[in-house]
């Protein structure tokens, strides 16, 4: 079964799909076939639920699926940052209990790191995990947690030893959001959207089997979730067309996509929609005036270099190549992006850029823009931390002389963090 | 379109550099800059001997390497890089081209050979000193008695102009305006009635002539009168060329100011330890890195023969023109007062940067020319 060839592969499949697909089978019982023959995630291990089979023919694989309409495992939102944690990092028991549900889609994860006290630092948390001798009991707060108001589980960074480096002191667990100790509320943000949510912890129970990390390394574990959600920051979003073919199976799964989806709705605006800007600028007439010409080229030459220089990491990359410093660029470039496109379009837009909803441009969607860009440069690690580290790793600049070395308990925090 | 070099291009690309380390020290920079001439004869001639640069993209039959405008890209990028000093852009570039797009098959054979070879140096001269960068500002008129023209006029801007054996001139029929009757000439260096003079130059690594033309005798280059097309083409090639030569100058800027922040001793510390100076050369190589981005694209767009070449080649000369400034300008900055000095090399690159800036068309008149082109 090893080395089997791309045709092998497809034929093997097309012909199992032939065999067994049905759109109006239910979603998890179709998706627990998937987990039970390997064909839902064939790059995973034999062991656990794949074929270990090299992501190549894996991509085959998906093609054959797309080519009959067959439906997938689920894949879209936190859950596969968890999947892919638990597969690197878990014990039997957490593969054993978690992944199949991850698969089937009968769980929802959300991912509970980011701290009121600590967003950049996030090794500053200081929500805390103390073991009573049978369970570890948590209590604090995180904040931007996506998904948590339907998540069955979250991926839960918290201190455990405040006597050590701040590094040293963090566990990585799995926390079950459905107890009574852990209380969630959404929380608005200025474009008026609520996407994310606070999750309050008041000794939330963790049984000791659902610890991931050792106790103290817990901030190893969720490097490879964050290397995972930087990977696959479109990942998250990337499942979400939602087919509108006939059968039951497409019904369940287009629910699913619209659940785990709607946070996202607003992303596009927040990158800037430069898609926009060309139609705007012509189908307004300002695309005559030579300074909206001016700032409009700007901002293309901007987008063009920006795709460009992703373009040119990838196909190094794909060339197994050493990444030169344009693999690191894509997130700076993409704010500046997105604030150039929201100054294009207000200028575009004129005073129409102060109208929003039914009276604003575009029914509110360039308001929408103009309230979302400033996410951008924040979201998944800030402008100012993505220059310090291609400072740091790619122009190879000198460290910072750090003031949290010692103890984390004498590390100067915020106020009202614990 | 390919965006990344082969390997042949990368080590074509390490063969260049490593000569030019060797041949373009900055104390080398220094001494031709205050000569007249402004380049080193034997230089040259290994650059051609050796390497054979300026056949790098004239065509096999004419005595050519017939490589594209990606390889003339990655050496203009290195020269830019290491502020070569020669007639490379003038002669190599502008003129072979200027041959090859207006020029019929026998002039090609007759005039690119010698030139392949270095052994003829050539110029263009198209700018007038009114600074118009197309057909529409030619003023320069060329009369017909006879199969024999004359060139009457002012021609600026012209870059090695005063040391070129002979000068590609573009003039326009006496009596025509815009795009008609725009004529390619040649004209000896030494032709009677052409008066050739050094003008003083805020970059001095890289000189230019004004030219005047009394009844100067020349001869056509390709069909009289219909040169206009051509003319558009060869500007295409030149600001693409001048986009990587630019692109190369912005990443010595940004290495020098990496270098130097990391020696730097202030308050106890390296200076590149602050995050006020990180985050400034975090913008620098991003920036230095799109405007690379787009100076590949053009010389891949120029060498497919693209249709969205003239767009590429306008985005990339205006990207160039913003970030070679801004990362000169950074780069004095992080050197602090020593960077205001002569003796600090800095300044160099930013009179380099500064000229490159407007030659062939400053960033706002790219922009428009990009828009017009847009493909969309």
């Amino acid at each position: 079964m090893s080395e089997r060839s791309e045709a092998e592969v497809r034929a093997e499949v097309r012909e199992w799909l032939e065999a067994h697909w049905d759109p109006d089978r239910p979603l998890v019982e179709w998706r627990n076939m998937l987990a039970d023959t390997g064909w839902g995630v064939p790059h995973w291990p034999r062991e656990w639920f794949g074929l270990g089979l090299p992501v190549p023919l894996s991509q085959a694989v998906d093609e054959e699926f797309a080519k009959q309409g067959a439906v997938g495992v689920a894949k879209a939102g936190i859950r596969h940052l968890a999947a892919a944690t638990l597969l690197e990092h878990g014990d039997d028991f957490h593969k054993e209990r978690f992944l199949r549900r991850i698969l089937t889609g009968e769980d929802t994860w959300c991912q509970l790191f980011s701290e009121p006290g600590s967003g950049s630092d996030l090794a500053g948390a200081t929500t805390r995990a103390d073991f009573d001798g049978q369970q570890w009991v948590v209590n604090g707060q995180k904040v931007w947690t996506t998904s948590a108001h339907h998540a069955q589980y979250g991926l839960l960074l918290a201190r455990t030893d405040w006597d050590v480096p701040k590094h040293q002191g963090l566990t990585y667990f799995v926390l079950d959001m459905e107890q009574p100790g852990v209380e969630v509320h959404q929380l608005r943000q200025m474009n008026g959207h609520a996407s994310f949510n606070q999750v309050f912890f008041t000794d939330a129970r963790i049984p000791p089997e659902y610890q991931v990390s050792e106790t103290g390394n817990g901030w190893r574990v969720a490097m490879t979730t964050l290397a995972h959600e930087r990977r696959g920051a479109d990942g998250l979003r990337a499942h979400a067309f939602a087919s509108e073919r006939v059968g039951r199976i497409y019904e369940e799964e287009a629910r699913e996509i619209a659940t785990i989806m709607e946070p996202y709705k607003w992303y596009p605006q927040r990158a800037g929609r430069v898609d926009l800007v060309l139609p705007r600028a012509r189908e307004t007439s300002r695309l005559d005036d030579p300074v909206v010409r001016q700032e409009v080229a700007k901002l293309l030459t901007l987008v063009k270099s920006a795709e460009w220089t992703a373009r040119r990491a990838r196909a190094a990359q794909e060339q197994g190549r050493p990444q030169g410093p344009e693999g690191s660029l894509g997130k700076l470039a993409a704010s500046h992006v997105a604030r150039a496109a929201a100054r294009v379009h207000t200028l575009i837009s004129g005073a129409d850029a102060m109208l929003s909803g039914d009276d604003g441009p575009l029914d509110g969607l360039i308001a929408e823009i103009l309230v979302s860009v400033p996410a951008t440069s924040i979201a998944g690690g800030t402008d100012e931390i993505q220059r310090n580290i291609i400072a740091e790793r790619v122009l190879g600049m000198p460290k910072e002389p750090r003031m949290d070395t010692g103890p984390f308990r004498d590390v100067p925090r915020n106020v009202g963090s614990s | 379109m390919a965006f990344v070099f082969t390997e042949e291009q990368e080590q074509f690309r390490d063969i260049v550099a490593r000569f030019l380390r060797d041949t373009s020290p900055t104390v080398e920079v220094r001494r031709l800059m205050e000569t007249d001439a402004g380049f080193d004869g034997g230089v040259w001639e290994r650059l051609n001997s050796e390497l054979g640069l300026s056949a790098l993209h004239v065509p096999e039959a004419l005595g050519g390497q017939g490589f594209s405008f990606v390889e003339l890209g990655i050496v203009c990028e290195e020269m830019g890089r290491a502020l070569l000093c020669a007639p490379y852009l003038s002669s190599a570039v502008l003129a072979t081209d200027a041959i090859l797009q207006a020029g019929d098959l026998g002039q090609q054979a007759e005039l690119l050979p010698a030139m392949a070879s270095g052994g003829r140096r050539g110029a263009l001269a198209v700018t007038e000193p009114n600074g118009g960068w197309h057909a529409e500002a030619v003023e320069t008129t060329a009369t017909r008695n006879g199969a024999a023209y004359r060139l009457d006029g002012a021609k600026s801007f012209v870059i090695d102009g005063h040391t070129a054996d002979f000068i590609v001139v573009v003039a326009r029929e006496r009596g025509s305006s815009g795009a008609d009757g725009i004529s390619f000439f040649t004209v000896a260096g030494d032709a009677p009635g052409l008066d050739r003079r050094l003008l003083e130059t805020v970059d001095a690594t890289r000189k230019q002539a004004r030219l005047t033309f009394r009844g100067v005798p020349a001869e056509p280059l390709g069909e009289p009168g219909a040169g206009a097309p051509a003319l558009e083409r060869i500007l295409v090639d030149a600001v693409t060329a001048l986009a990587s030569e630019m692109v190369g100058g912005a990443q010595q800027m940004l290495d020098s100011a990496i270098e130097y922040t990391k020696l730097r001793m202030q308050f106890g510390r390296a200076i590149g330890s602050f995050q006020a100076v990180k985050h400034k050369c975090a913008d620098m190589l991003l920036e230095v890195e799109l405007a690379k981005s787009a100076a590949y694209q053009a010389a891949a767009a120029v060498a497919e023969g693209a249709e969205d070449a003239p767009a590429l080649a306008s985005l990339a000369k205006a990207a160039a023109s913003d970030t070679y400034l801004q990362a000169a300008a950074d780069c004095i900055q992080l050197h602090g007062g020593i960077g205001f000095t002569w003796d600090n090399d800095t300044h160099l690159w930013f009179k380099r940067a500064k000229s490159s800036e407007v030659l062939f068309g400053d960033a706002t008149h790219h922009r428009e020319r990009m828009l017009e082109h847009w493909p969309e």
